[in-house]
């Protein structure tokens, strides 16, 4: 397909652009995704693949719903991208946990999930606290410091390369034009719709949609929203492919469809910066091996990091632009928890009569005022 | 050479660590040594020599005439290396380098962090991937294997053997198998027809190099004794019962097949980036050889300061050379860190620089006539591209055609080519490569693999024993 | 399928390969005795099952993974065979669990 006019025009081809953009396709319209190139920053080819809830939401009880409700439609979400496409992403819902190596961990962790749904407005949802004795009847193996977990039965996992080839795969199959080496530098009005200049030359789209992650920043202004996102780093170790031993996902450890064993969730403030650091990797393999003794003995094949998109507050940012109407901007760190509810209802919105008031609490306007501190 | 039994007995830093002890890491290990610097050696071999002089001090064929003078030549210089005053950790990896000249070496299973002032990566060459069907299949290996099971075992394969491809190092092991007796039952020769015509300008400088006579002798010698099938441009191997049956395609459009019981595949040998790649050294495509090599200047210095290639791992010049860039390098390291003047280093380079002149004559020839043929180096549809995880060329070419793939990056995240334990060693050209005729570019235009430690395994339990700051466990042990 | 020069014999180790006796020769890699032994498959892949042999011999292509001493996929021509040692052919995916 020849580059022209699109009904819209997605801006970012990670996970959260072409969730957005296969949700608009299924719906009829003519879509471009616009992505950077094959060295470009991709939160989506780093992430941790858990389709999470248990500890979402505290600070904004609407995005724990939000999340809540992404994972609740999940399954019917995988069944159709496997049926348009043929490629299963392996989603299970079996449970999650979150293990604690001290009861200080514990406690904290108690302290945390209860003030989270101590929340005005809290959509509540079942979690419980597991001990030593019932964590050993479903982990065996496990290492002697454990003390006791959380656990939501609404987590589960899914293998998120799988998910994020299906998405392409069906955005492509339903007639959407994917358009690497696009990235893009002005918006301008062009009116109605818009003029986008990118690196690929000229683009004219009725709607766009900004999810060009940590690129949001700099493309939001551009149409009058605020989206001050950051790079946070996250770094991930994979071992080599083991046969099935961990049943349930485990908030910083899980098991892939394909065997390998895949530790993470560590968190830092260093800006654009994806160099591994041998010393979290060092923290991070040890309280695996802490948690799993047996996983000492595997082989690691990779580490990667990679960069969240994160806001002030860590929640998304959904928004539309007051100035230039037709402009949407979405930005999340949990683009495979979400991608269910992108592909959905946030593209049903984006193709229909815009964001309601019930997404009001995800606009980037709630960054306007400095926060208290 | 002292050699240390386990990483425990590694000092914490030294001036110089050297990886590789091939030619160009023992050569420059004993330049740097020589200027009164610490130098530590990491090999992943039992004793010195890397694949080109493999178990040079402890072979047990010892008829010279079977393994050839060019092996011989490895000898004095492996002497040389046991008498200096060197560390070396034998039988380990170096998983890990990065900006700051951090190792991770790991050996008897155990890691260990080493510093180092400066780094000499002398990690060589591996024999360029040879995508074609069948060649996952047990009883095909590469020349270059048979060649190391040879020197170092005394082995040579029995049976119908066949010998596909190209290069110097295919008639060489043909030869050498010749004088153990064992001569080859086919030889397919897949060099490109066309090959001859853009070498001949190189050709009289061929003439004057010290490959020509030899070489030209020695295939000779195979000619009259093996069977050889010219301008092979098409092979598949398929499993016929416990053996193979290796079907080819002439330029002219013939075809024919042969039984094997061993098969012996070789396109030449292209560098070794994976650890220069991910210290962050800065890679090039170098389109006569058809392969990615870090950049580096006259020193071997890389994009990395303090961290030096020496040695065929940039850029392919053979084994003499090699040796010569290791001196280079070691000189240029001990100038860096001061304990020689620029002014000795270049005058004990003057005669190093003109050895090297002389073993880059006949290159451009070698280059030329043995360059593979572009649809030797990607992955038919019915070939697997990235055999650690299972992906054939028509799954990288589906992606291309479907999904719009333009680089390896994204076609490692939709496909995993290149996410196996062997890092890409064995994908990543062919991945490019495959790309670069499917979207109708170079290669240069789709670049390679992002490359990260760990370049080698090591277990999580050794990952975890590594020290780490109060910073790094905070980024980890949140509220 | 490969057979040692009479120069090359040298004093015999023993080992055992999926429990069985074995014997490679002193400065062997466990990738060059088992080859020597006559056995070219050394495991199966993880990913399809496919049976895979040594391929490279120097440490680069992963494909002569075997157990050795209990350790699973170990790079059989990277490890000296040494007396004594446990070889088993390595079936998939590895065990990981206790």
């Amino acid at each position: 397909m020849t580059p022209a006019g699109f009904d819209v025009a997605v801006i970012g081809g990670g996970l959260v652009g072409t969730a957005i953009g296969y949700g608009l396709v299924r719906r009829g319209l003519r879509v471009a995704i616009l992505d950077e190139d094959d060295t470009a920053y991709r939160a989506s080819r780093g992430n941790f693949a858990l389709v999470w809830v248990q500890s979402k939401g505290l600070g904004m009880p609407r995005y724990a719903g939000w999340t809540q409700h992404s994972a609740d439609i999940w399954a019917s979400f995988a069944a159709d991208l496997h049926a348009r496409t043929g490629i299963d992403v392996a989603y299970s819902r079996p449970g999650g946990f979150t293990l604690a190596l001290s009861e200080a961990e514990l406690e904290r962790r108690r302290a945390m999930l209860a003030r989270l749904h101590a929340q005005p407005g809290m959509i509540p949802y079942p979690y419980e606290f597991v001990d030593r004795t019932r964590l050993e009847q479903v982990f065996p193996g496990l290492g002697p410091e454990v003390v006791g977990a959380s656990y939501c039965p609404l987590d589960g996992h899914v293998n998120s390369l799988r998910l994020f080839r299906a998405l392409h795969t069906g955005f492509a199959a339903l007639g959407g034009c994917y358009l690497p080496g696009h990235k893009v530098e002005t918006i301008s009005g062009h009116s109605p719709g818009f003029s986008l200049a990118t690196a690929g030359g000229p683009i004219t789209a009725d709607r766009i949609v900004l999810a060009a992650g940590i690129g949001n920043a700099q493309l939001g202004p551009m149409v009058g929203i605020n989206a001050p996102v950051r790079p946070q780093r996250g770094q991930v170790i994979v071992t080599e492919k083991a046969a099935p031993f961990l049943t349930h996902p485990i908030v910083t450890l899980r098991q892939t469809d394909e065997g390998g064993i895949m530790i993470g969730d560590s968190l830092e403030e260093v800006g654009a910066d994806t160099h591994t650091g041998l010393g979290v990797l060092a923290t991070m393999a040890e309280r695996a091996v802490r948690m799993f003794p047996a996983l000492g003995r595997l082989n690691v094949v990779r580490t990667w990091a990679a960069l969240r998109v994160m806001t002030p507050d860590g929640f998304p940012i959904y928004d539309q632009s007051v100035a230039a109407p037709g402009a949407f901007l979405c930005t999340c760190h949990s683009g495979v928890t979400l991608a269910a509810v992108h592909a959905d209802e946030l593209a049903a919105m984006i193709a229909g009569n815009g964001l309601p008031d019930t997404l009001a609490p995800f606009s980037g306007r709630r960054f306007d005022v400095p926060a208290a501190a | 050479m002292r050699t240390l039994p386990d990483v425990a007995a590694l000092a914490p830093a030294y001036d110089v660590a050297v990886v590789g002890a091939g030619p160009a890491g023992m050569a420059a290990a004993i330049a740097a040594a020589a200027h009164g610097l610490s130098v530590l050696v990491a090999d992943e071999a039992p004793a010195p020599g890397g694949q080109i002089y493999r178990a040079v001090t402890t072979t047990r064929v010892r008829r010279r005439s079977l393994l050839g003078a060019d092996y011989w030549r490895g000898a004095p210089l492996a002497a040389a290396f046991a008498a200096a005053p060197v560390d070396t950790l034998p039988e380990a990896s170096v998983w890990h380098l990065d900006d700051a000249c951090v190792l991770g070496v790991s050996a008897q299973g155990a890691s260990r962090l080493v510093t180092a002032r400066h780094v000499i990566l002398a990690t060589g060459a591996l024999e360029r991937p040879f995508p074609v069907r069948g060649w996952t299949e047990p009883g095909v290996m590469t020349v270059g294997a048979a060649q190391i099971l040879l020197k170092s075992s005394g082995l040579v394969a029995t049976g119908r053997v066949v010998l596909a491809g190209t290069g110097p190092l295919l008639w060489l092991l043909a030869s050498q198998y010749l004088a153990s007796g064992a001569p080859p039952a086919l030889i397919l020769d897949t060099t490109p027809r066309a090959n001859w015509r853009l070498a001949a300008p190189h050709l009289p400088a061929f003439l004057c190099s010290p490959y020509a006579l030899k070489g030209l002798r020695l295939m000779a010698r195979v000619r009259r004794r093996v069977p050889v099938i010219s301008d092979v441009t098409g092979l598949g191997i398929d499993r016929d019962g416990a053996a193979q049956l290796v079907t080819y395609r002439h330029g002219d459009g013939r075809s024919g097949a042969a039984a094997a019981d061993i098969v012996l595949l070789h396109q030449g040998v292209v560098p070794n980036v994976n650890l220069a790649g991910a210290a962050g050294c800065a890679l090039e495509w170098n389109d006569t050889q058809a392969c990615w090599q870090p950049q580096t200047d006259a020193w071997g210095m890389t994009s990395v300061a303090h961290i030096a290639l020496a040695g065929d791992g940039a850029g392919i010049l053979g084994a003499e050379a090699a040796a010569v860039r290791g001196k280079l390098a070691g000189l240029a390291a001990a100038c860096a860190l001061g304990a020689i003047t620029p002014q000795t280093r270049d005058r004990l380079a003057a005669r190093p620089r003109a050895a090297l002149r002389r073993c880059g004559r006949g290159r451009a020839f070698l280059d030329a006539l043995y360059r593979p043929a572009g649809s030797m180096r990607v992955a038919p549809p019915d070939a697997i591209a990235c055999r650690c995880e299972e992906v054939t060329g028509a799954d990288i070419r589906a992606a291309v055609r479907d999904l719009h793939v333009t680089g390896p990056n994204q076609m490692k995240a939709f496909l995993r080519c290149g996410m196996g334990p062997c890092q890409g060693r064995m994908c990543a050209l062919t991945v490019a490569e495959t790309i670069a005729e499917a979207r109708g570019v170079s290669p240069a235009e789709v670049g390679t693999m992002r490359l990260r430690s760990p370049v080698k395994p090591l277990t999580l339990g050794e990952l975890a024993s590594l020290p780490r700051s109060e910073a790094d466990t905070k980024a980890v042990l949140r509220g | 399928m490969f057979r040692r020069l009479p120069e090359a014999d040298g004093p015999a180790v023993s080992f055992t390969l999926n429990g069985r006796p074995a014997t490679g020769v002193d400065g062997d890699s466990v990738a060059a005795a088992l080859l020597a032994m006559g056995e070219r498959v050394c495991r199966t892949t993880a990913v399809s099952g496919a049976a895979r042999g040594p391929f490279c011999l120097m440490g680069v292509c992963f494909e002569c993974l075997v157990t050795i001493d209990r350790i699973g996929n170990r790079q059989a021509c990277l490890v000296r065979l040494r007396a004594g040692m446990q070889v088993e052919t390595g079936k998939g995916k590895r065990e990981a669990g206790p």
